[in-house]
């Protein structure tokens, strides 16, 4: 399977996805910010970064870079778009998930391991874990906390788009030690078709042992399974 | 005809503005003890071509709709727009 990994002037997980890609096994591209082409990806991933210096709000400038408009279409195609971190704050601005990654509620920048309860199996990405899975992943942002209106967040619910949950190491709820104060404890969430989908935590980042933790791995063997098994819907329609 | 205007960009409402709850605890400890609610934005401002002050506001109103302000979270009043040589005379 092919992934292509967004770069933005300013991008700084690139790499660190790239190398968890081929760790999977699979091979993994550049794509430029100024270039229009997916060079052939089966999955593209916005990693983590401060693109356009997170200038105005973060993401807000990302989506008018000639890679987005490609992005964009590839989404609407049914293609696998993966955003991380700064890539969900753009999804959001470039409208391809609703709400919004505001401001921490503690003001701190969090850079800490947080734990992850597996809330819909119902995606490429999540296929791989089962419902309730606690996956240890850490985050790395200072703009993580999730806010939407009521009824964005009543769709998100009813139609199990939340994919994941911030939660204790147990799997019990977060309580006041959620990492940034998001709505729900909404650590990711997915779009009506399921093909896209934003997390602020960093599964690049929890890879391999050495990194201590390897639970972010079985979301990167998902995406590639999935893509296997289902045949890459965007590859069919490209 | 060039035109500055003047805009300030604020969360809701309705959203938690930690920056804000910062702020006014700040004042307080100074000893300001008759702060109520304090909520921190933003300043923006843009110097355009427009024909008119209408047209200028239009477009300005357009740029944040579109730009400016995120419409999940922020709202957005355009508090002056004026002639940008008057402007600098005023100064």
């Amino acid at each position: 399977m092919r992934f292509g990994v967004a770069v933005f002037p300013g991008t700084w997980s690139d790499r660190d996805c790239a190398h968890a890609v081929e760790l999977a096994g699979h091979e993994a591209v550049m794509l430029w910010h100024k270039d229009t082409s997916l060079r052939g990806a089966d999955c593209v991933i916005l990693p983590g970064g401060f693109s356009y210096g997170d200038h105005l709000r973060a993401g807000a400038v990302a989506r008018f870079a000639p890679l987005m408009d490609s992005v964009v279409d590839f989404a609407a195609d049914g293609g696998l778009v993966w955003g991380i971190c700064n890539g969900f704050q753009i999804l959001c601005e470039a409208h391809l998930l609703p709400g919004a990654l505001t401001r921490n509620s503690s003001l701190q920048f969090r850079c800490q391991p947080t734990w992850l309860r597996v809330e819909s199996t119902a995606s490429a990405f999540t296929a791989g874990s089962s419902r309730g899975d606690v996956l240890e992943i850490p985050i790395s942002h200072g703009e993580g906390r999730y806010v939407a209106d009521d009824a964005t967040l009543a769709a998100l619910e009813d139609e199990q788009r939340v994919a994941f949950r911030y939660v204790a190491p147990d799997g019990s709820p977060v309580g006041p030690a959620s990492p940034n104060g998001s709505m729900r404890d909404i650590a990711g969430i997915l779009n009506a078709n399921r093909n896209v989908l934003g997390m602020m935590p960093h599964p690049e980042r929890a890879s391999e042992e050495l990194l201590g933790s390897s639970d972010g791995m079985r979301l990167f063997q998902s995406v590639a399974r999935s893509l296997a098994r289902d045949g890459a819907v965007a590859a069919a329609a490209r | 005809m060039t035109w500055t205007a003047e805009i300030v960009v604020q969360l809701k409402a309705v959203v938690n503005d930690p920056q804000g709850l910062v702020v006014r605890d700040g004042l307080r400890r100074l000893g300001f003890s008759g702060v109520g609610d304090v909520r921190v934005g933003k300043y923006i401002q843009v110097e355009l071509d427009a024909a008119d002050a209408e047209t200028a506001r239009q477009s300005v109103s357009d740029m944040c709709e579109r730009l400016l302000r995120n419409p999940v979270i922020e709202d957005y009043r355009i508090v002056n727009i004026a002639r940008a040589v008057e402007r600098a005379a005023a100064k």
